[in-house]
């Protein structure tokens, strides 16, 4: 249990702490590399596709009836609904205007994301 | 014993026990902890994203007071009868079941930033390579003459943090008499919630309509007009509550007479009301202001947007409505937990080696009910500008409801089991 002891700098000086950690953490390799490079792209597309999650729930699957489910759908169909919506193609009462707030790339990342979600 | 095992006996157990025992390291390769303060929109989601973003190689402490989550968004619908507290409460469960967040029920009393360790309230040190802080705001009652001891007696409410105090300020509009006044003060800019107060003042002018049609709401407010969604509330105002609700801007509270039920302005002449709701001015929670993170006025904590790290101490991120915020962004519960995410991308990225984010987004959708069944909203998205250091609205995104709908009344309940289910479960 991590929080179980109390805290002892003195002994365990930490000089560094998140370099070090990095390289103790399985699956995660240091800053620089390739595999950091996909790891942080990794990353990075999760916390994007976490602006959605405020509505659609985590990860786009959204609990009750009243938000879209996103995780599962067509990719194909979820990028072609926003550029609908940002375009003012698609009629809406919120979602128009926070479509206009990601790019095209964002869009099929978006898009490429929830699909992948099961 | 597997891990999962292990989260839930310390949950079982109550982390505290834990925390007083077993000092052994040896062997145990070195995991990060991060340590969250508060567990609201903020925190919560902070506490959970930090696990999902880590694919749980990161260990993570919740410390917060309350036994349950209790939301101020749908709150303002308790004060107008259509919603129970129980309907706003969620439980942290998830975060410890769900996620391996281990949660203790108390109150961090202070912050060691340079050893990185917290003292809890009971008395535990923990250590932490990255503290959250998500404190939210208090209610500065010594602005207001009087009003600390008229709260305090239970004559003058706020119920601007939900719970119990919703609760007794909505007995306090049962047993109004029909023919009475309710008046809400709001306090200056920036406080929690911009539109909050005019959204209580409408759906108790909804809850008057229905039950005690000769009543009035006024609305004194200490800013030149009304803060959010302007138009829109002013609109129906004027066609659902004719005569009913009185909007009166420049009214900066500086004084209340408990026994009078009155108020005392800056400027303006007293009011009476039969139900005072006042709101004094806001400011980071205690925590961040002790701690000396409250470095913009003594108010409000200073962050470097792309991680949200405070500008006052390393390894400390601070979100929601505690800090000074970038142009655009308002204090509500929908920006905090998307603060949060951030925070918590930034604090994984840092603590597994990986380049931070170059350029973050989050958004905001705020709803507000202008009626029993009647809602309009404001939504914004923001990206981080790398050139000048902090959050922008992105152009041409973002805006108001064209009108008020009940298909947006719906929408906002939604809106609300799902920011629930992201920040808690």
């Amino acid at each position: 249990m991590r929080f179980a002891k109390p805290l002892d700098r003195s002994r365990a000086p930490r000089p560094g702490a998140s370099v070090l950690l990095a390289c103790v953490l399985a699956g995660f390799t240091a800053t620089g590399s390739p595999a950091a490079a996909q790891d942080a792209q990794a990353l990075q597309l999760r916390a994007l596709a976490a602006t959605c999650a405020n509505c659609h729930g985590t990860d786009g699957r959204a609990v009750g009836e009243g938000m879209p489910r996103l995780a599962g759908a067509d990719a194909a169909y979820l990028a072609a609904q926003m550029r609908a919506l940002r375009d003012g193609k698609r009629p809406a009462t919120v979602m128009h205007q926070l479509a206009k707030g990601y790019s095209d790339a964002q869009i099929d990342a978006l898009a490429g994301y929830f699909a992948a979600r099961k | 014993m597997q891990r999962r095992q292990l989260i839930r006996a310390a949950a079982a157990g109550g982390v505290l026990a834990a925390l007083g025992g077993c000092a052994s390291r040896g062997g145990v390769p070195a995991r990060a902890q991060v340590v969250v303060v508060g567990g609201g929109y903020g925190g919560a989601t902070a506490a959970k994203y930090v696990r999902l973003l880590s694919e749980q190689r990161i260990d993570v402490l919740l410390v917060e007071p309350s036994e349950a989550f209790v939301s101020c968004p749908i709150s303002n619908l308790v004060l107008g009868g259509t919603r129970t507290l129980a309907d706003l409460t969620t439980s942290y469960d998830a975060l410890t079941h769900q996620h391996g967040v281990q949660r203790v029920q108390d109150r961090v009393a202070s912050i060691d930033a340079a050893q990185r360790r917290v003292t809890l309230a009971g008395g535990a040190t923990v250590g932490y390579d990255k503290l959250i802080l998500s404190p939210g705001v208090d209610l500065d009652f010594d602005a207001v003459q009087g009003l600390r001891a008229a709260h305090e007696a239970g004559t003058i409410l706020q119920a601007w943090k939900a719970g119990p105090e919703t609760l007794a300020l909505r007995r306090q509009l049962e047993a109004m008499p029909d023919g009475g006044v309710y008046a809400i003060t709001v306090p200056e800019q920036p406080y929690r919630c911009p539109p909050g107060p005019y959204e209580r003042a409408s759906v108790i002018a909804a809850y008057f309509k229905r039950a005690k049609p000769r009543s009035k709401v006024l609305i004194l407010d200490a800013n030149p007009d009304v803060t959010s969604k302007g138009a829109l509330f002013k609109k129906a105002w004027s066609e659902l509550y004719a005569g009913m609700v009185e909007y009166r801007p420049q009214h900066k509270v500086v004084a209340v007479d408990a026994a009078a039920r009155s108020v005392k302005f800056e400027v303006q002449e007293d009011v009476r009301a039969d139900v005072l709701n006042v709101l004094p001015p806001m400011r980071a929670g205690q925590i961040a202001l002790q701690s000396g993170l409250a470095n913009s006025n003594a108010r409000w904590c200073n962050v470097h947007w792309q991680s949200f790290e405070s500008t006052a101490a390393r390894h400390i991120h601070v979100v929601g409505d505690s800090i000074q915020l970038a142009a655009g962004m308002p204090k509500s519960g929908h920006m905090a937990n998307s603060h949060a995410k951030v925070a918590a991308a930034a604090v994984v990225a840092e603590l597994l080696g990986l380049e931070l984010n170059p350029r973050p987004m989050l958004n905001n959708t705020c709803y507000s009910f202008v009626g029993d069944d009647s809602v309009i909203h404001v939504a914004s998205v923001h990206e981080y500008v790398a050139a000048e250091k902090t959050f922008k609205p992105v152009a041409g995104s973002g805006g108001v409801s064209a009108e008020r709908s009940a298909l947006e009344a719906r929408y906002a309940l939604s809106w609300a089991r799902n920011i629930w289910s992201d920040t808690l479960g």
